[in-house]
């Protein structure tokens, strides 16, 4: 019973935590991305658009690489895309998180599972999947 | 798409104003209905706008993933979601959500339309059937204690245990649930309902919370291969992400004090409409 009351508070702890970083991560690829648009907007306001056909060549920003060398030189795209980046891995974060706090409640059996959801996600990083 | 409407050639500012506008709409009535903002933001860019059903995918993917953990920030602190059976059923989502973005591009883009129409059929049909809570307190189930599922919320009468069931089976239907959401950029939330209130015999407020909290890691399993085949372009992704967060922001905050029976029978007329068009411009060849 006594193992069972610290489960529930280390639980609590890690709940409280993971909720903080979810928020925040959202919030600050948000901010990223909203100075991004208006960086792009005063920029390309008056461009005309055409997305009617997908054309993959044509997306300059389309790898972390690619992103960075934007961002570098203020490119507004490049920060929309970096908010983008932010978004993605406030869930990966996430996970890095649930996995040290099973590590510290030594629930050996979820440290794996969260490995391994991580590892997913590592190989879907891979270039070789786009096609 | 080759559209022969007003809108072929926009300029960027006018094209952003609209979107945000739009994504606003989806969001709001998103999150009102529990239906999500992406299966209206789709069809909005490609039927109303003339965009690429790529690009609408890719876009609308980076929003699930901003609405999804913007929500589940709020519902993790509650206690209430159950952090194991999320961690647990992500092997599966991440997995077929990769295999999903993976596979879309080598679909015709005419089929990938047809079965956005039919889930959201299904997702319409899912809003206004009532549900029915199946939970129960048995906890006998051999995988669900090998791998500590059964859990307890806290309600206004106290804690209250409930029982885990059929974990094969809802890891299956998750992994279906994944490929949908892999291949056509949306979260799939009808799908993971029924995967856990009617297979797994959930919660109500267990299985809503933490499909929430399971959405934004299986988003961007996915998101990262669309990021990098170009299908996530960052005019289209900013208007779309930053109108949809706020719309569903603004939704929840509205969530507390309306009683939406009467906004989900409306909206399900809507959304049948906009399944029924894609359905059609899918078989037309027109998408």
């Amino acid at each position: 019973m006594k193992q069972k009351g610290k489960h529930y508070f280390a639980d609590k702890d890690i709940q409280v935590i993971l909720g903080t970083l979810l928020r925040v991560g959202v919030i600050a690829s948000m901010v990223v991305v909203f100075i991004g648009g208006v960086i792009y907007l005063s920029g390309y306001s008056r461009e005309i658009i055409d997305y009617s056909v997908f054309n993959p060549s044509k997306t300059k920003y389309s790898s972390i690489l690619a992103i960075f060398q934007g961002l570098s030189v203020l490119e507004g795209k490049a920060i929309i895309q970096f908010g983008t980046l932010l978004l993605i891995f406030t869930p990966v974060t996430r996970v890095v998180f649930s996995i040290f706090g099973f590590l510290i409640e030594r629930d050996y059996l979820y440290v794996l599972i969260g490995l391994f959801v991580l590892c997913v996600i590592l190989i879907s990083l891979s270039n070789k999947l786009v096609g | 798409m080759i559209v022969d409407s007003i809108f072929v050639s926009m300029s960027v500012l006018l094209f952003t104003i609209i979107v945000l506008a739009g994504a606003f709409l989806a969001g709001l009535v998103g999150s009102l209905t529990g239906l999500g903002g992406g299966v209206i933001i789709i069809p909005l860019l490609t039927l109303v706008l003339g965009v690429d059903i790529h690009y609408a995918i890719g876009a609308s993917i980076v929003s699930v993933i901003a609405t999804s953990s913007g929500s589940a920030a709020a519902y993790v602190k509650e206690g209430i979601t159950n952090i194991r059976i999320g961690m647990f059923l992500e092997i599966a989502t991440t997995i077929s959500a990769v295999i999903g973005a993976v596979i879309t591009v080598y679909i015709n883009p005419s089929y990938i339309a047809v079965i956005f129409g039919c889930i959201l059929l299904f997702s319409a049909a899912m809003m206004v059937r009532k549900k029915v809570d199946h939970s129960d307190d048995k906890t006998t189930g051999v995988l669900a204690n090998f791998f500590k599922l059964n859990g307890s919320y806290p309600t206004a009468g106290g804690t209250v245990k409930y029982g885990v069931h059929n974990v094969v089976g809802g890891f299956v239907m998750m992994f279906v649930a994944g490929i949908i959401s892999g291949l056509l950029g949306i979260g799939s939330g009808a799908l993971k309902v029924v995967a856990m209130d009617n297979i797994m015999r959930l919660p109500f407020k267990v299985s809503t919370t933490t499909s929430n909290f399971m959405m934004g890691v299986t988003a961007a399993a996915s998101a990262i291969v669309y990021l990098h085949r170009g299908q996530i372009d960052p005019g289209i992704a900013m208007p779309v992400t930053l109108g949809v967060l706020t719309g569903a922001t603004v939704g929840s905050k509205l969530l507390v004090k309306t009683n939406t029976d009467k906004l989900k029978v409306i909206f399900a007329v809507v959304v049948t409409f906009l399944a029924l068009q894609m359905i059609y411009n899918g078989l037309a060849g027109k998408l």
